[in-house]
């Protein structure tokens, strides 16, 4: 497999495809025909969203191929069909990454496709989210025209941040084909500490530690342990991790651990049982939800398995300020994610024909009126 | 002139609605309102309506709904683009005696406040619990956030903690029609489209904004301030650079030329080395024993580039001192001439030198002597250019040569607003930077939540219209600029 950096660099534009033309021509029939269409990147995350009935495929996997990356400007353009491998393998050459280190889910996925689904990982709460990342986009609206917004620069307030609009739209407003991302040095020096913890002491602590001044850059707690990462300079990691105690991972476990996390393998999300995500206030206490819980981002996410009564998960997860999605498995055909109150669901509705009169892209996949 | 029924109408329906002192009506009492930060541009509106809560808001876009009036709506009026400037047949929406902290939460590290409150007073309310608000615009005493959410404000230290829309949770909005909507959440992300993204920098045009929710971060356990002094723009911009390269992300990293150094010198006498061609005031903030390391690699860095003199502050005082003549450059700039022009575009860094030159050389073309001040970090370049306004043909001149800057901003990959906004006064350059179908897309937006368009009618997205006209002026004078950009 001929994806990772010693083949892929220097020499990039081996790879390198844009399929803008054929892709806009593909939407621009459908369009003529109001066929809809089901956009698919590298199928890692088909299992997201809600099942909607089968239709056509826009496939963006073979448009791929970095379009310019300038590490002293700290941004990346690249076509939307380039594999997250590919581009965070790019950017590790350079010493940077990407802020929101996200979520993979299979080695078939596409940066295209992780900012649709709008997924970012253990680092979010400290570094930012996907949408954080993103300074610009072209994208393809339910017209088949082709559209720029935003730029490679970090300020720009010309027009309506549409390309941050796209990201966790799942597709149903465009279909994007380029995208910029802000780019950031690796840090220097990792560490990460676990501690046994009660779950109560957990999300205080987390909470606590967020509002001082020390280089977090993840937290997790699994029911027993809280796990700490600490990410920046070898003498900033080094005074924090004197400050907050507790035992040193080696290196290599604590690497395997946030991933193993952050690709949904650890333990915890073994099985076919539904998967449920809380997000909440972060310093919200633990919710009387049985033991089927890990928490992650500070206490701001908090997975949950089994079948549950959707509508008390859901007005628990408003009453501490958040919402509850089902993640994986479970009734896909209903709506998935959190209720929209009447008229946000309208306003939605609008946008969504503001950029899809004809409802082609991926309709039904976010809502099934969206 | 007496009023018309229907405004009479109006204005006795707002009145019942809100306090006698909340409609203000004579042209005396209108006169504050004329204008927001970008002072050339002046209109009275129909009224001005002060509510003090968010059902005050509410009546009066109801109120306004049913007599089909146009609305403007005004934070502090710090805004430099005329994103609030009034319309005349509207009324103007004044947010500013919304302006209670309603909650800090501390366990949630977040603020909840209306948006007449100071940026400033947020972070001041704060810092007792060791938190503070990080976008920080230089007009951070005066602006309030509501404005902040508006323009999408940055500041001195967003290349490091972003701008206001990486710094928000949830907004309540209410729309043209005076619809309620909740977006956003108290937790890191909310269900369905972002509107959150999508409201930040949208100039009021899609909604009016009844209260905020923003992220606080704690104070940084320590700062410093390094100045460094250059012979060339270039080398001041290759040690950005570098430091970069290293995998540095300073606080805030800021150049001035020649031109800005001597104004500020003169007006606050900070210190700056007057024969310098560029300054760079860098900052960087975080726990003693990093900075203890960086320190010493930056100003390793700086030497290398040619930096001949280096200061570092670590005290607040001079810290301050170094900051205060970068602070002070638009009213330092603002006595070397009677009126200057203060442009906003956004480049790629590396496109400095260039951009500066072309400057330099339009200077000289339109005899007009322009003041750069750079936000390094992140390629927003402010030119400073001076004029006199009651001089013949010199705001014309100034007005022609600041639209060549933006057009060259966006021919090298950049943007004509960084951080300023449309407003009124950047709509023929958005005709430069988006094409036909990307304005129409941005109409549909718009119409999407105020199918009226009662909302600042008229800024931040120029008609298609205009745009076409504009394009058949400037070829007729036959003065297009950049030929080979995409026209409409």
């Amino acid at each position: 497999m001929c994806i990772m950096a010693s083949c892929l660099s220097p020499n990039w534009s081996v790879f390198d495809i844009d399929q803008s033309q054929t892709l806009q021509m593909a939407v621009q029939e459908a369009h003529a025909r109001s066929q809809p269409l089901a956009i698919r990147g590298g199928g890692s995350k088909t299992f997201y969203g809600r099942q909607t009935p089968a239709c056509d495929l826009l496939d963006l996997g073979g448009h791929r191929g970095i379009i310019d990356y300038a590490p002293n400007e700290l941004f990346i353009t690249l076509r939307a069909g380039t594999s997250l491998q590919a581009l965070e393998a790019q950017l590790a050459e350079a010493g940077q990454m990407l802020p929101f280190e996200p979520p993979h889910f299979g080695p078939a996925a596409t940066i295209g496709g992780t900012l649709a689904c709008g997924f970012s990982g253990p680092s979010r709460p400290y570094a930012g989210s996907a949408r954080d990342t993103v300074l610009g986009m072209r994208i393809l609206n339910g017209q088949g025209e082709i559209l720029r917004f935003g730029g490679q620069v970090m300020k720009n307030v010309a027009g309506y941040d549409v390309s941050r609009l796209m990201v966790g739209a799942l597709g149903t407003l465009g279909v994007l084909l380029e995208v910029s991302l802000k780019v950031l040095p690796r840090p220097d020096s990792t560490v990460t500490l676990v501690r046994p913890m009660d779950p109560v002491t957990a999300v205080q602590r987390m909470n606590h530690w967020a509002g001082q001044p020390l280089p977090l850059s993840a937290t997790a707690y699994d029911g027993e342990h809280l796990y700490i990462r600490l990410s920046g300079t070898g003498s900033a990691v080094r005074a924090a991790q004197t400050r907050l105690g507790g035992e040193r991972l080696p290196d290599a476990e604590a690497a395997a651990f946030w991933v193993t996390l952050r690709e949904q393998r650890h333990v915890f999300f073994q099985g076919d049982a539904p998967l449920w995500r809380l997000a909440v206030a972060p310093a919200t206490p633990p919710l009387p939800l049985g033991d089927q819980i890990l928490i992650e981002w500070g206490g701001g996410q908090r997975w949950l398995r089994g079948a549950r009564d959707a509508t008390a998960l859901r007005q628990l997860a408003a009453e501490h300020g958040g919402h509850a999605t089902l993640f994986r498995g479970g009734d896909r055909r209903g709506e998935v994610f959190h209720p929209l109150t009447p008229p946000l669901l309208a306003m939605q509705q609008r946008l969504k024909a503001a950029f899809d009169r004809r409802a082609i892209l991926n309709s039904g996949r976010l809502y099934a009126t969206l | 002139m007496p009023a018309s029924p229907d405004r009479t109408a109006l204005l006795v329906e707002l009145q019942a609605a809100l306090s006698a002192d909340a409609v203000l009506r004579s042209a005396e009492d209108l006169r504050p309102y004329e204008c927001d930060g970008l002072s050339v541009l002046r209109e009275l509106p129909l009224c001005v309506v002060l509510p003090t809560d968010r059902e005050g808001v509410q009546a009066v876009l109801q109120i306004c709904q049913r007599h089909g009036v146009a609305v403007v709506p005004r934070g502090a009026g710090t805004g430099l683009s005329g994103g609030a400037r009034p319309i005349r047949d509207a009324v103007l929406l004044s947010l500013a005696r919304l302006h209670h902290i309603i909650a800090i939460d501390r366990e949630n590290r977040t603020a909840r406040v209306q948006p007449g409150v100071r940026n400033l007073a947020i972070s001041e309310a704060a810092r007792p619990l060791g938190l503070y608000y990080a976008p920080d615009p230089s007009s951070q005493i005066a602006c309030s956030i509501g404005g902040n959410v508006a323009e999408n404000s940055g500041g001195v230290h967003c290349l490091k903690y972003g701008l206001t829309v990486h710094n928000l949770l949830e907004l309540d909005v209410l729309t043209a029609t005076g619809e309620t909507l909740r977006i956003g959440s108290q937790a890191l992300d909310s269900p369905g489209y972002d509107l959150l993204a999508l409201m930040t920098g949208s100039e009021g045009l899609l909604g009016v904004v009844t209260e905020c929710t923003v992220r606080l971060l704690p104070v940084p356990e320590h700062v410093l301030v390094l100045l460094a002094a250059f012979s060339s723009v270039e080398a001041a911009a290759e040690s950005v650079s570098a430091i970069i390269a290293a995998g540095i992300i300073p606080a805030g990293l800021e150049m001035m030329d020649r031109l800005a150094i001597e104004a500020a010198e003169d007006f606050v006498h900070a210190g700056y080395p007057r024969d310098a061609a560029a300054i760079l005031l860098c900052e960087l903030d975080g726990p003693a024993v990093e900075l203890e390391e960086l320190v010493r690699e930056v100003e390793t860095l700086l030497q290398r580039y040619g930096a001949r003199a280096i200061r570092i502050a670590e005290d607040a005082a001079t810290r301050l001192l170094l900051w205060k003549g970068r602070k002070a450059a638009f009213p330092a700039v603002g006595r070397l001439a009677p009126d200057y022009y203060c442009m906003d575009g956004t480049i790629p860094r590396q496109r400095l030198a260039e951009v500066l030159g072309r400057i330099t050389a339009w200077s000289a073309e339109y005899g007009l002597r322009v003041a750069n001040v750079f936000h390094a970090g992140d390629g927003n370049l402010h030119p400073l250019i001076l004029y006199d306004a009651n001089a013949e043909g010199q705001l014309h001149a100034a007005e022609e040569f600041g639209r060549r800057i933006l057009e060259l901003c966006v021919a090298v990959g950049g943007s004509v607003t960084g951080e300023h906004g449309v407003g009124v006064e950047k709509l023929d350059s958005m005709c430069v930077q988006f094409n036909a179908a990307e304005l129409a897309q941005l109409h549909r937006i718009k119409h999407a939540f105020d199918p009226e368009g009662r909302l600042n009618p008229g800024k931040a997205v120029p008609s298609l219209h205009r745009c076409a006209e504009l394009g058949a002026m400037h070829v007729h004078h036959g003065q297009l600029p950049f030929p080979e950009l995409e026209r409409f």
